[in-house]
């Protein structure tokens, strides 16, 4: 195999895999998708930010407790819905340009200030970085809440609701929200919201992320709630031991076997095996 | 002959639905906007502000795709602060426009985008500028666009009259942006509007249970207020008291 840590300029050994295998027939993994029910409201004292915790690969749920509310800033945090890897990578990117931005202004960092860079960077890429988000956080203008579309757009709301199940989680906004809550009303009222996208929208599930983010401290509750838990099976499905008897069945699937090679592996030769 | 459809908005993308106008009046412009931003058939934001400040008597609406006009806009705003700092003075209203036509005609292929720019200068007064999809620059004494837009075109150039003052102006506003949001599905919610003038700008907010009513309709066939006739020969059965 060619030594990796020597050569110079971009590997591409996984683009031979990869044509490898399609060739085979066996399709590219399609990108984790967050699914997702994110959402986040104002208070009295500031925002809360809310989230599911599933992560899916199609049908298949990737990850059932997930991370989906990330860091910007100790007093800036961003939900993210839609393709995992992008929501990721871009919060991650815009958390470090903030640091930095802030560190030559020597003020505390403004939601605005993330909200512009993120969204100038989303319309560059026209959409094709699947990023749907929510950013909330408290600086010296109060607090503030956005959502930033994929194609770069945003809207400065009250309370906003983002990913496939914004529409179950916006109902229980639009029936119940009122300005001024309190803290515990408004941790109530994020957490029905996200229940509401967990339990009636397929691509979200599993536990409650709640954040809370107040001009004085940002408060992380994860997994604030966990409704789905494995519970205990109801019977033992263990068998006894001599249930099979093989003792007896060995000569017989002995007797079975028609050819058999051993073949060692030499040190050193990892050249996949294509026969 | 082949035509590509660029104008059409990309699948996911928010869209500004919309319905916008605006009018010059003696004194001053009055613009206006509905208030609903959707994505497919969700309404995304039902109390959107699509009228957005680019200086301070220089006002766009906005329609077309939320992305695209955002960033038009900040743009537009950025490069009339550098004007203002490099010139001295206050932009012009036609400046500013010329800058919003600039990037709608030279991105035509990758925008969707119908910006309507109005404002009051010192040079010429107050003026409305349209900037349709294409990236063309008309110069009107009124203005509409957006999707809803299409629904009033009759009932505007029927009202209109030139001359009119500030209150008969917010009127024919109001009046126009009520009709067309219960015409237009992509428009609806709320109506904003702000009156710029050499004094400042004054914002105007109509609340969804108070927009102007016209005719709602009225079941004909089939109507619970007509009294039940009775078919011809058929005699009423006696009821004893």
């Amino acid at each position: 195999m060619a030594n990796i840590y020597n050569k110079p300029g971009f590997d591409f050994s996984n683009v031979i895999r990869n044509s490898f295998l399609e060739a085979k027939g066996i399709p590219l993994p399609k990108a984790t998708s967050t699914g997702t029910t994110i959402v986040g409201c104002l208070y009295k004292d500031g925002v809360v930010l809310g989230a599911d915790t599933r992560a899916t690969s199609g049908p298949i749920v990737a990850d059932k407790n997930c991370e989906k509310i990330h860091y910007i800033a100790e007093n800036i945090r961003c939900c993210g819905a839609g393709t995992a890897a992008d929501t990721e990578f871009t919060t991650a990117l815009i958390s470090s340009n903030i640091a930095l931005h802030a560190l030559q202004t020597g003020r505390i960092p403004r939601v605005v200030t993330a909200m512009t860079m993120l969204k100038q960077m989303l319309f560059r890429y026209q959409g094709h970085i699947g990023a749907a988000l929510v950013l909330g956080g408290v600086d010296e203008t109060g607090p503030n809440l956005f959502t930033v579309a994929p194609h770069g757009s945003t809207d400065k709301l009250p309370y906003v609701t983002m990913g496939s199940g914004s529409l179950a989680a916006m109902a229980i906004f639009e029936t119940e929200w009122q300005a001024g809550l309190e803290r515990d009303a408004a941790v109530d009222l994020v957490s029905k919201a996200i229940q509401a996208g967990i339990f009636n929208d397929l691509g979200s599930g599993s536990n409650v992320d709640v954040c809370i983010i107040t001009k004085d401290r940002t408060e992380m509750l994860r997994n604030y709630l966990t409704p789905n838990e494995k519970v205990e099976k109801e019977k033992r499905y263990k068998f006894s031991r001599g249930t099979t008897d093989w003792k007896r069945d060995r000569e017989i699937v002995r007797s079975l076997v028609v050819h058999e090679e051993t073949r060692p592996i030499a040190a050193g030769d990892d050249t996949m095996d294509t026969s | 002959m082949e035509t590509v459809d660029i104008h059409h908005l990309k699948a996911g993308e928010v869209n500004l639905g919309t319905s916008i106008m605006a009018v010059q009046f003696d004194g001053g412009v009055v613009i206006g906007a509905d208030s609903r931003t959707t994505s497919g058939s969700y309404i995304v934001n039902r109390v959107t502000d699509k009228l957005t400040c680019v200086h301070d008597r220089i006002y766009c609406c906005r329609s077309g795709s939320a992305a695209d006009t955002q960033a038009i806009a900040d743009l537009a705003h950025y490069y009339l602060q550098i004007v203002t700092q490099s010139t001295e003075r206050p932009p012009t209203v036609y400046n500013a426009a010329r800058i919003f036509e600039k990037f709608c005609y030279e991105n035509k292929d990758a925008l969707s985008a119908g910006i309507i720019v109005a404002g009051w200068d010192k040079e010429q007064g107050p003026s409305v500028y349209n900037i349709p999809l294409g990236g063309g620059l008309f110069r009107q004494p009124w203005a509409i666009g957006g999707s809803g837009s299409t629904y009033v075109y009759g009932y505007c150039d029927a009202t209109y009259q030139e001359g009119w003052g500030r209150d008969q102006t917010i009127e024919f506003v109001k009046n126009t942006l009520a009709l067309a949001m219960s015409r237009d599905g992509s428009s609806g919610g709320v109506i904003r509007m702000a009156v710029i003038q050499e004094s400042g700008v004054e914002r105007l907010f109509v609340p969804g249970d108070q927009l102007p009513r016209f005719w709602e309709g009225r079941e004909v066939i089939g109507s619970l207020s007509a009294a039940p006739t009775l078919a011809q020969g058929q005699v009423p059965i006696e009821v004893e008291e």
